[in-house]
């Protein structure tokens, strides 16, 4: 039989091994729900350290010359550590190796991964990563300070702090963490192609899921730019090859380093850089266009374009990388072709913004934790994404480029937004997790104490970035262009900062006292139709459906369908067993107009 | 079905629709295949990013041609008939032929072995000629190519060993032939790489 469909032969290996003793169900296990745990534990502990970090910064920045514990060279190694860890261990691990794990499965109606080994074994490669990028703080010289663009020949030579030890312990730890992310990544795309349960067509996935798949695929494209520069960067580093770095004078003397192309560099680690800005936008795409369904009790609007906008930013974003590098004095055909194509990625984009927004248009808006947040996530994505137009244009972009309007940018767009979502779907995913809700008043308090912090700290950048203040200074020292009025909005970000970060431990304390004190949710507390609210048991057991898989006969969005008595009906409800509130309704037609 | 109409299919106007358009998962290629394959593409994106950095890198005007070394020729014939050795092995593996499986498997990872042996006899013929993977960026780049793409090869090797382990197990061997076909691909598609990567070696 050449055509075997694996939802059927997943169901005979149904039965196996529920793990006993504790070490093979919580720390060894292949199971993808408690790999997603590991991996989002592991990647929030991690972003609290880069948290730390962007406190450091603020204390030099909003108060130079008051720390005397913050040398340059140590506000340098915060800012590239900061940076690294955000947008790779902390957002890429956490949306796709935590919400990938955890939701492709449950929501596609599989028992698990595809490939459950290579999932333990990704998470654990992971851990080793970040325990490798750890281990930088504590050699002599400390981590790379280099910024986190890793730009060479500033990173290899003398002068930047951690040229010996720190730099290599980066790229080892980014090799390593490419490696897991290979192992999980294969794992999602796989098991969305080939694990889907009967009637789950692809165009009957939920948005959560196209938008993780979608971003796999593009991290699996991406992420080898990075391998590549990272091997290559080593090898210049350890062994003194020259892929990168050019003759130069170092300190006065002639460096051994010879024909090297630290353009080249740039051009390959945008190449990962740009997707990976999608890679973390994506799966957000996603999670918001399922939490506005749920929460407005409406159907996405314009599902198909949704899915197709989603597949084209995916392919654009493999051909605007060179818009960060406008300054790199590039050939201005060569800019104006990648000007262009950063203004067209702009199309469905915007068709996502306005999806959304039409969704909840005359929906029956519940304002719950999780739809504020996606509410938030939008006005701050229109922010950010509206200044992305301004720095993707060349003529814009020159003035602008290394001030704090390109920081308050790319925070509000690809850190501000993406975090909002996460916000919203961990108050959203949570019950499901754990049987328990979280917070309300708490998570009230959190989200509109992040929202008008963050503004607070963001908004004001980009005014100071359009006086000119330039990005990556550990102190403004006496220029004549900044007023002294820059140093006290720079304080005053500070103090935002600060605010901010308090409130993430409000946030921190809700997950841990709601696992054992939250109101227990039941199995759907958001009456909600996608699959993962339909399991026999919550939180899931191992096998997640018992010995039935689910059966889909319905698209993701079904709420508040005519005629039906309850305002959504679950994927896995037949028509004929939808309850009517009006008994002479017969049939669907109509019922999506 | 094809992609185009799947993707274009309007999914809330068929409810309840399991057959046809809306109908059962169906799967052509065993998940092995299908992450096989999906492994290939990542692998291509990344020995195409080297393809393109050394190839941008030999245009400019300080690039000193490396004379390669002619062992080169030896270890492309080596690999060639690894790779077809490999395809004897599939092809016994599908007829379930346990001798003939076991010579080919055998004659491959010897011819394999015998390769990245010759790749590095390759790399010491030049080092002992005085090119060091600190001189030209040719150079360099021979080295890291080369040294990666055997790097690819040695972990084959490591999988293929396991799938022998397996196939002298009885309750694991059904399930490590249809894993030989999968050794197969990675082989064809590495020596693919590998004449790429030679033909660029010599023509820059």
């Amino acid at each position: 039989m050449a055509y075997v469909a694996i939802a059927d032969r997943d169901h005979e290996e149904y039965h196996d091994h529920q793990p006993q003793s504790f070490i093979w169900k919580y720390v060894w296990s292949q199971d993808h729900k408690v790999i997603a745990i590991q991996y989002s534990l592991t990647a929030i502990a991690i972003g609290l350290v880069a948290l730390g970090l962007s406190l450091v910064m603020r204390l030099q920045l909003g108060f130079p010359d008051t720390f005397s514990f913050i040398t340059p060279d140590q506000y340098y190694q915060a800012i590239t550590m900061h940076g690294m860890i955000m947008v790779v261990y902390l957002l890429t691990a956490l949306l796709l190796g935590g919400f990938g794990n955890y939701l492709i499965p449950l929501m596609i109606g599989a028992r698990d991964m595809v490939f459950p080994f290579m999932n333990m074994l990704s998470y654990w490669v992971y851990l080793l990563s970040v325990i490798v990028l750890c281990a930088s703080f504590f050699i002599s010289g400390g981590p790379t300070g280099g910024g986190w663009t890793l730009y060479p020949p500033q990173v290899i030579l003398p002068g930047s702090p951690g040229v010996g030890g720190g730099i290599v312990l980066m790229l080892l730890s980014l090799v390593l963490f490419i490696v897991a992310f290979t192992m999980g990544g294969l794992n999602y795309v796989t098991t969305v192609l080939q694990a889907r349960c009967r009637g789950m067509t692809l165009m009957r996935m939920p948005l959560t899921v196209w938008g993780i798949f979608t971003a796999t695929i593009l991290g699996l494209l991406a992420f080898p730019a990075l391998l590549v520069t990272g091997i290559m960067l080593l090898l210049d580093s350890v062994l003194g090859t020259s892929f990168f770095m050019p003759a130069l004078l170092s300190m006065g003397e002639i460096s051994e380093h010879d024909g090297g192309s630290p353009i080249l560099f740039q051009h390959l680690f945008w190449f990962f850089g740009h997707p990976e800005v999608y890679i973390v936008a994506l799966p957000a795409f996603g999670a918001v266009s399922d939490l506005v369904a749920v929460h407005a009790r409406k159907n996405i609007f314009g599902y198909r374009m949704m899915v197709w906008a989603i597949i084209s930013i995916g392919v654009i974003s493999f051909i605007v990388w060179a818009h960060h590098m406008y300054v790199s004095g590039m050939n201005p055909y060569f800019g104006f072709f990648f000007a262009t194509t950063t203004l067209i990625i702009a199309v469905p984009t915007a068709l996502k913004v306005y999806n959304w927004v039409l969704t909840l248009w005359r929906g029956d808006i519940h304002m719950t934790v999780p739809m504020l947040f996606v509410i938030g996530f939008i006005f701050t994505f229109i922010n950010g994404g509206i200044t992305g137009l301004f720095l993707g244009n060349v003529a814009v972009d020159m003035p602008l480029s290394d001030t704090y309007f390109v920081i308050g940018h790319f925070h509000m767009v690809m850190g501000v937004s993406p975090i909002l979502v996460i916000f919203g779907a961990i108050y959203h995913w949570y019950p499901k997790i754990t049987g328990r809700m979280l917070d309300d008043r708490l998570g009230r308090i959190h989200f509109w104490a992040t929202l008008f912090g963050t503004y607070a700290i963001y908004l004001p950048m980009h005014y100071l970035g359009i006086l000119g203040l330039p990005r990556r200074y550990y102190a403004m020292g006496d220029t004549s262009f900044i007023p002294d009025s820059a140093q006290a909005m720079n304080a005053g970000i500070s103090i935002a900062a600060f605010f901010v970060a308090a409130v993430q431990m409000i946030f921190l304390f809700n997950m841990i006292w709601s696992r054992k004190h939250g109101k227990p949710s039941g199995g759907n507390p958001w009456k909600a139709t996608t699959l993962e609210w339909q399991t026999p048991q919550t939180p899931p057991l191992h096998g997640n459906w018992g010995p039935e898989l689910p059966v889909v006969y319905r698209w993701a969005y079904d709420y508040s369908v005519p005629g039906a008595a309850d305002d959504y009906i679950p994927q896995t409800m037949a028509s004929e067993d939808v309850p009517r509130s009006d008994p002479d309704y017969h049939g669907e037609e109509g019922a999506h107009s | 079905m094809s992609l185009f109409k799947q993707l274009t299919a309007k999914p809330w106007e068929h409810p309840d629709d399991l057959e046809g358009f809306h109908g059962k998962v169906v799967v052509k290629h065993s998940t092995g295949q299908m992450g096989l394959w999906l492994f290939l593409a990542v692998v291509s994106s990344m020995f195409m990013l080297f393809i393109v950095s050394y190839f941008t890198r030999s245009q400019f005007p300080d690039w000193e041609k490396l004379t390669d070394p002619n062992i080169l020729w030896l270890n492309t014939g080596l690999l060639v008939l690894a790779s077809v050795a490999m395809q004897f092995a599939t092809n016994a593996a599908s007829q379930d032929a346990a001798n003939k499986l076991r010579y080919s498997l055998i004659v491959s990872g010897l011819l394999t072995v015998a390769f990245v042996g010759g790749q590095l006899m390759a790399w010491e013929q030049l080092i002992s000629a005085g090119f060091y993977v600190q001189g030209n960026p040719s150079t360099a780049f021979f080295y890291l190519v080369t040294g990666l793409h055997a790097v690819h090869l040695l972990g084959g090797l490591w999988y293929m060993l396991l799938v022998a382990v397996r196939l002298s197990r009885k309750n694991q061997r059904a399930k490590a032939l249809k894993s030989i076909a999968l050794c197969a691909t990675y082989w064809h598609y590495l020596l693919l790489v590998w004449l790429i990567l030679f033909t660029l070696l010599l023509r820059t």
